[in-house]
């Protein structure tokens, strides 16, 4: 709705006026409402305001099981929805203290891995259509159509995938999986993204309208709580998995990309990066994935293998006592948290010690980082917003929850 | 239908907004060649309305995410003739809802679609667009038809590509066959004016 | 998996905050490798300002504010705070209780910015107050919602329906708290 309205003003004051951006704007990425005043281009002042996707995800939480919540965790960051899962269940794993085979770790790994890189596809590709650079969209979406095939493979779902369980995956990797995979992150996927950088990287209208836009300096970054390639870009060297590590993320070799710029330009630099060292991490987790059950064998937490549940009188009972009386952790309260796209997405999570949780509070990380919007769009030109918005990859989701 | 009842009396050809292919069976039309004519004509515009829609996609949440997908290269919704999307309702004629609807978000809505000229249409993608989806919750609209009509629904969470688009291919035979909601409204405000008058 | 959270043994946190708020903590304790805090409500703000100055403690990030209704307790609501500091690798969950007749906390805004939408957020799903924020008004839900939707007591299909659009500056105040 675009209502054109002066706030009182004194009669010496310039013409100001209010340009009501959203919630429903091209810029698609999310539903979430910005109300300029403007004083010929420049920006006096500006609110955000978001909640236009509010789809009360902690209470729904309260009123089912601990793996009812699963796909409600997948539809948070919708476009790398397998973090969001394994976020969770590693909460209430952590809270059951149990620990998942070794192998459904290094699946987790490497499924969230390939998220990532479809959420910094995503990124890159409608950050760039915002600025009127059509091709990457459709380069990186066609690249994310490769990863779809892979996660539809293992799921069933391209989207929202709901694989994880509480104590380890819904079901094993189908065969031939390893061998698609590992010819996808050598081939098509590298060339998809040596592709956008040769659009981009050299670029000189991309340079003009990304270098020195919407610097966030380092300190005011973690004043307000940024973290993960916005807060990277800005030059603060944290990352979830290299600084609380979680399934062997440290043994392995790969680096975290950190560029003191803070600009446009910085944050895309940091993603493309971490695109390619996320394929680093995929390749040496598939070389080293080792056998064995993908989910715990603890009757109380996992449901027993089917086959048994048909012929042995003890599976039966396991699956009867597990779907009538759920999963029952002991009270408590646990925070847990893991490097989704936009940085540290933290679960807290308090049990009752009865099968629906009593309190599931998610910490967004894109949350974090819009709430320093109003402060960046102070005197800016109004041109930029939509740069600088499409750089700080926004999920709505994820922020409105 | 409101069309086939009331125009085969008058010898005033009827040209009505979007009315049906003529019965055949000789109680209407038959034998009239300029009523033969502007059905004719209204096939035709129905059959051109249904080729080239200009979508407006409101994409909330990850169905937006699965309506890109079909826009891009490898669904490519461009070879139905969905070339022209618009962001601008002013400039569209259909409106994809893709995504939950929340109960802030819902009088923009609403402003969206009286913005957008006659003739419209709605597609209510996914589940949560259908019926509020797997939210039962204190901020979600249970269906975006309690707000504005929708004339396809489209169910999945979220659909895959194929099904969006087997459902856009609905609407395009629901228009050619003049069976959308705003074709039968004006059928029947113009039946009713003519009753009237 | 106590790994995850990184030696809390390590953590001077705990025997600072006694040293300095006295016998205002009521309770500290390890488990899954966190460390949590509970302290007075009176005493938050001197306690987040030692958190974040003192140098062996240093918590630079606030990452998160959760509200949680504990119906039947009093206090009833308790207010857990997230911090994290980056140059030591501490974490620690510093909880307060307050209670449901007067819900109020001081707001940590003017140490991090970080607080600002995390206590508009516990504002507008818990009502717990926040004294000194700048503009502590409704968030998530929308201007015209009524009660607060995570509590106990409210039921998880309560609708509410909005009926117009707000404009951010003319109706700046719209979903503040009731005014005192």
């Amino acid at each position: 709705m675009t209502t054109i309205t002066t706030p009182p003003m004194t009669p010496t004051a310039p013409e100001r006026m209010v340009v009501n951006i959203g919630p429903q704007h091209p810029a698609t990425h999310g539903t979430f409402r910005i109300e300029c005043v403007l004083e010929g281009e420049r920006i006096i002042e500006s609110r955000t305001e978001i909640g236009y996707l509010h789809r009360c995800f902690e209470k729904m939480s309260e009123t089912h099981d601990y793996w009812g919540v699963i796909p409600y965790t997948d539809r948070l960051n919708y476009c790398s929805p397998m973090i969001n899962g394994v976020g969770y269940a590693m909460a209430v794993e952590k809270l059951l203290g149990i620990t998942i085979p070794k192998r459904a770790q290094y699946i987790r790994v490497i499924l969230s891995e390939l998220s990532r890189i479809m959420d910094h596809m995503v990124c890159v590709g409608t950050s760039l259509v915002d600025l009127g650079a059509i091709t990457n969209f459709w380069y990186s979406f066609r690249a994310r159509e490769v990863i779809y095939d892979l996660l539809e493979a293992c799921c069933g779902s391209r989207l929202t995938v709901s694989y994880v369980r509480i104590g380890g995956l819904a079901a094993d990797l189908p065969p031939g999986w390893v061998e698609h995979c590992r010819k996808l992150i050598r081939k098509d996927i590298p060339q998809a993204i040596s592709e956008l950088d040769k659009l981009n990287l050299k670029n000189p209208i991309f340079r003009l309208r990304g270098q020195g836009v919407g610097v966030m300096p380092r300190e005011r970054a973690i004043a307000w709580g940024w973290t993960g390639p916005c807060a990277r870009a800005s030059g603060v060297d944290y990352d979830v998995r290299r600084d609380i590590p979680y399934y062997d993320y440290d043994q392995f070799d790969w680096i975290v990309p950190v560029e003191q710029g803070g600009d446009v330009f910085s944050r895309y630099q940091v993603r493309m990066e971490e695109m390619r060292q996320s394929l680093r991490i995929i390749e040496q987790y598939l070389d080293h994935l080792p056998g064995g059950p993908v989910i715990v064998d603890d009757r109380r937490i996992a449901l027993p293998p089917k086959n048994e549940v048909y012929t042995n009188i003890e599976a039966l009972m396991a699956h009867f006592k597990l779907i009538m009386h759920g999963i029952l952790p002991p009270p408590g309260e646990v925070y847990s948290c893991v490097e989704g796209g936009n940085g540290e997405l933290g679960f807290t999570i308090i049990s009752d010690g009865t099968r629906k949780p009593y309190r599931v509070k998610v910490r967004p990380p894109c949350f974090a980082v819009f709430q320093a919007f109003d402060e960046m769009l102070r005197g800016i030109v109004i041109a930029d917003v939509v740069a600088i918005l499409g750089s700080l990859n926004i999920i709505a989701g994820e922020l409105d929850r | 239908m409101a069309g086939a009842t009331s125009g085969n009396q008058s010898a005033i050809p009827i040209t009505t907004y979007g009315s049906p292919a003529p019965a055949r069976d000789g109680v209407a039309g038959g034998g009239m060649p300029l009523q033969w004519l502007t059905t004719r004509v209204d096939d035709f515009i129905n059959w051109a309305r249904g080729n080239s829609i200009w979508p407006m996609t409101y994409g909330t949440a990850c169905c937006g995410i699965e309506v890109m997908s079909v826009l891009s290269s490898h669904y490519d919704l461009a070879r139905f003739g969905f070339e022209v999307v618009r962001f601008s309702p002013r400039q569209a004629d259909l409106l994809i809802v893709a995504g939950t609807v929340v109960d802030k978000l819902a009088p923009v809505m609403k402003t969206i679609y009286q913005q957008m000229p006659d003739p419209k249409w709605v597609i209510a993608m996914g589940a949560c667009a259908s019926s509020g989806g797997f939210y039962r919750a204190y901020h979600v609209v249970q269906g975006i038809d309690e707000v504005i009509p929708v004339d396809v629904y489209v169910p999945g969470c979220p659909p895959t590509p194929e099904g969006l688009i087997y459902g856009i291919l609905e609407l395009k035979k629901k228009i050619e066959r003049g069976e959308t909601k705003p074709q039968i409204a004006a059928r029947e405000r113009a039946a009713q004016i003519e009753r009237q008058g | 998996m106590s790994e995850t959270m990184g030696p809390a043994a390590a953590n001077p946190t705990e025997r600072l905050l006694k040293e300095e708020l006295g016998d205002r903590v009521l309770a500290a304790s390890e488990s899954h490798g966190d460390l949590a805090v509970e302290i007075r409500p009176e005493a938050l703000l001197a306690a987040a300002r030692l958190l974040k100055e003192h140098p062996a403690l240093d918590y630079c990030y606030l990452m998160d504010i959760a509200a949680v209704d504990h119906l039947g307790q009093d206090p009833r609501f308790a207010v857990l705070y997230n911090f994290y500091s980056l140059r030591h690798g501490h974490r620690v969950r510093i909880r307060v209780r307050v209670p449901e007749d007067a819900p109020v906390l001081d707001s940590l805004y003017s140490l991090w910015p970080a607080a600002d939408w995390f206590e508009r957020e516990a504002w507008d799903l818990m009502g717990v107050q926040f004294r000194g924020h700048p503009r502590l008004v409704r968030i998530l839900t929308h201007p015209e919602f009524v009660g607060h939707a995570l509590r106990k007591d409210y039921h998880s299909a309560e609708r509410h329906r909005l009926s117009r659009t707000y404009d951010l500056f003319l109706e700046e105040k719209a979903g503040a708290p009731p005014a005192e």
